[in-house]
């Protein structure tokens, strides 16, 4: 789950910049990164399975094209919401794109581009748990061995943690958007 | 001269009528060449024609004898301060953070960026100690343009750029910062185009001015020149003042 949300800021970060400044492939992107998020789990497990077979890496395939949406969506959110005055000041002065992105664009756009982590980690939570059906393991094996034997303790065995990591992962992403992102006081 | 601007024409891509149409002027060290005319005369078009926020279809800039296409735009912005009325302090910088941005990009020792921004906020008039460290929302609109002012003038431009930079101030600060503005601009000897379509801020700024009108300059003289004028856009200004 984290390499998969790792992944997905990895691709999703440079795709939202892309999408943000330059307004052609903003369709393209996020229409693509939309129907991946409408395809349900069990069945993008399926189209994925014939490529990367029974196991992990299918998991994680379909995990970091989940995540891709809310992160790309979320920092070209961020981004295209900088002020217009803010970005032309910068270039006037004589910034570099880089600059620019680097000082002024990415730490301004922190809050969404994290809230959009924040929620692609707590959905990868929620999937990762589906894709011990596809033998890829994790907590979701006592959850659905327990399903097949009706045993109460087994399901909740898995789905305790399961639950406690989603609250946990999000708290502490909570934790980390309050330390790192600038809010006006 | 510092700035020599010859032939000036902008028009946008495909065929419309040219925004800046063969504009030529000169501005000197401690001169403040101010641009007046109507909304979309072309005063902004030009100053950004200056710093290449456009590239001009033809004609020539110079800045201190160098041309400016020759020059790439991020280093010949660096030579100009440039103030617009929005004035864009980024909000997640302090005013010592905005200020010595410029410098800490130049990488100079964090020591001399200091010193830098400390006698900065000293020259336009706001307490190092009291302000350095404050955000911009914490600033009134007069205190935050004031900082933009600084701002540009960090890495000590010899041109200013200043495109309606009091134009959103109520009217006792405006007319302190213009009072203020025209003892700074001839106590520091900076060359400064000062774009505005208030001719009583034009007349009381400009050591000359210029006249937008339809992309062309109508006019280009001194403030008693421009008084004096029988050239009609220029009495309808004078009318207005």
């Amino acid at each position: 789950m984290a390499i998969s949300t790792g992944l997905a800021l990895l691709f999703g970060l440079p795709l939202g910049v892309l999408v943000a400044h330059h307004p052609a492939w903003r369709r393209p992107v996020l229409g693509l990164a939309n129907v991946f998020q409408t395809i349900p789990s069990l069945a993008l497990f399926g189209l994925l399975i014939p490529v990367f077979g029974i196991g992990a890496w299918t998991a994680i395939t379909a995990l970091v094209v989940y995540a891709l949406l809310p992160i790309v969506r979320n920092t070209y959110t961020g981004i295209a919401g900088v002020d217009a005055a803010v970005r032309e000041a910068g270039r006037g002065m004589g910034m570099t794109d880089g600059e620019l992105l680097r000082l002024v664009e990415l730490p301004l756009a922190a809050g969404f581009i994290l809230a959009g982590v924040r929620i692609a980690t707590v959905v990868s939570v929620g999937i990762a748990t589906i894709a011990a059906a596809i033998g890829a393991g994790g907590l979701g094996v006592y959850i659905f061995r327990g399903v097949a034997t009706v045993d109460n303790t087994l399901i909740l065995a898995g789905a305790i943690p399961a639950a406690l990591l989603a609250l946990l992962a999000d708290a502490l992403l909570g934790v980390v958007e309050r330390r790192l992102v600038w809010r006006q006081r | 001269m510092v700035l020599e601007v010859k032939d000036l024409r902008y028009h946008l891509p495909g065929n419309g009528r040219p925004l800046v149409d063969g504009i030529s002027f000169s501005v000197g060290a401690g001169e403040t060449l101010v641009m007046l005319g109507r909304s979309g005369a072309g005063k902004t078009t030009t100053l950004k024609l200056v710093n290449r926020l456009l590239e001009p279809s033809s004609g020539d800039v110079r800045v201190s004898g160098t041309p400016a296409h020759a020059v790439e735009p991020t280093k010949l912005r660096r030579r100009i301060g440039y103030v617009i009325q929005e004035i864009g302090l980024f909000p997640h910088f302090t005013v010592a953070a905005n200020v010595g941005l410029l410098p800490r990009l130049a990488r100079w020792p964090s020591d001399r960026i200091d010193a830098r921004v400390r006698e900065l906020l000293a020259l336009v008039g706001l307490e190092p100690a009291e302000f350095a460290a404050r955000f911009p929302h914490q600033l009134s609109g007069g205190q935050r343009q004031r900082v933009g002012v600084a701002r540009a003038l960090a890495l000590d431009p010899q041109l200013l750029l200043l495109d309606e930079p009091f134009g959103a101030l109520d009217p006792i600060t405006r007319l302190e910062l213009q009072r203020e503005f025209r003892a700074l601009a001839s106590k520091l000897g900076k060359a400064a185009v000062f774009v505005t379509h208030d001719v009583r801020e034009g007349l009381l700024l400009g050591t000359r001015i210029g006249l937008l009108d339809g992309g062309r300059l109508a006019f280009l003289g001194t403030p008693d020149d421009f008084r004096a004028s029988p050239q009609p856009e220029v009495r309808k200004f004078m009318e207005a003042a």
